[in-house]
């Protein structure tokens, strides 16, 4: 842990760093089970992108060269396009028409009416637009932390 | 003098519109017009194949509402780059 003088006390990096592995993992559930379980790419986006704030005040300057404003923005073209890029695939229907559903393929299985344990193959397009939305949100929202962090530094001087 | 009595009077035959309009609430817990809803409850996991209605409403029914709101945070990011990244390098 080099860098001692940056960032907060030795406690809160370490706590940080326990903390990362659930949160992480908390955030990919509620993105991927999305069309499961109450949630989805809006929610689990905003979970993964306060995992990078937290990483960020505690570590402060140590953590902000490993994630460059560039890359984000890319990944949140990237989520964005591909959301539009879903939408149009439906366009033998209609636009945002869910053509995985009850397909047999991948997210297509069939879902019969009423209560059940809930499989993670269903839903078409659903699972997939979320994942979508979900790397939008996360790269967006880290990118407004970082770039604000960023920003105030260059104040400060 | 005079606008504060226009005021005043303004106000109370605000409050008055809305006393008037309270009587003719509909009664909470009680939904008018249900056949959207039950068409969605009915149809939506058959449908869409998500036990979630509210993500097959979201992405599905109602899909290009989410556009236009990954659309609005999309610009506020652009806006956030726009003022913090000029000279932040």
């Amino acid at each position: 842990m080099k860098g001692k003088t940056e960032g907060m006390s030795v406690i809160v990096k370490t706590v940080a760093c326990i903390l990362t592995v659930p949160a992480y993992i908390f955030g990919l559930y509620i993105v991927i089970r999305g069309h499961l379980t109450p949630g989805g790419g809006f929610a689990g986006g905003a979970i993964l992108a306060t995992l990078i704030a937290m990483l960020l005040v505690s570590f402060g300057r140590n953590l902000e060269r490993g994630f460059r404003k560039e890359s984000l923005s890319v990944l949140e073209i990237l989520g964005m396009s591909l959301f539009i890029t879903l939408a149009f695939f439906g366009l033998s229907f209609t636009f945002f028409h869910n053509i995985l559903a009850n397909s047999g393929g991948l997210f297509g299985m069939s879902v019969e009416f009423g209560p059940n344990s809930g499989y993670l193959n269903t839903g078409g397009l659903i699972p997939v637009m979320n994942i979508a939305v979900g790397i939008e949100v996360f790269s967006a929202l880290s990118m407004i932390i970082l770039l604000m962090l960023t920003g105030m530094k260059e104040e400060k001087k | 003098m005079k606008g504060k009595v226009v005021k005043t009077l303004t106000l109370m035959a605000f409050l008055i519109l809305l006393l008037i309009a309270m009587g003719s609430l509909h009664p909470a817990g009680k939904p008018v017009n249900t056949e959207m809803d039950d068409y969605f409850i009915r149809n939506g996991q058959v449908q869409t194949g998500s036990n979630n209605i509210v993500s097959s409403v979201v992405f599905d029914y109602r899909g290009f509402d989410t556009l236009g709101e990954a659309t609005v945070l999309f610009g506020a990011a652009l806006g956030v780059f726009v003022l913090f990244g000029r000279n932040a390098r």
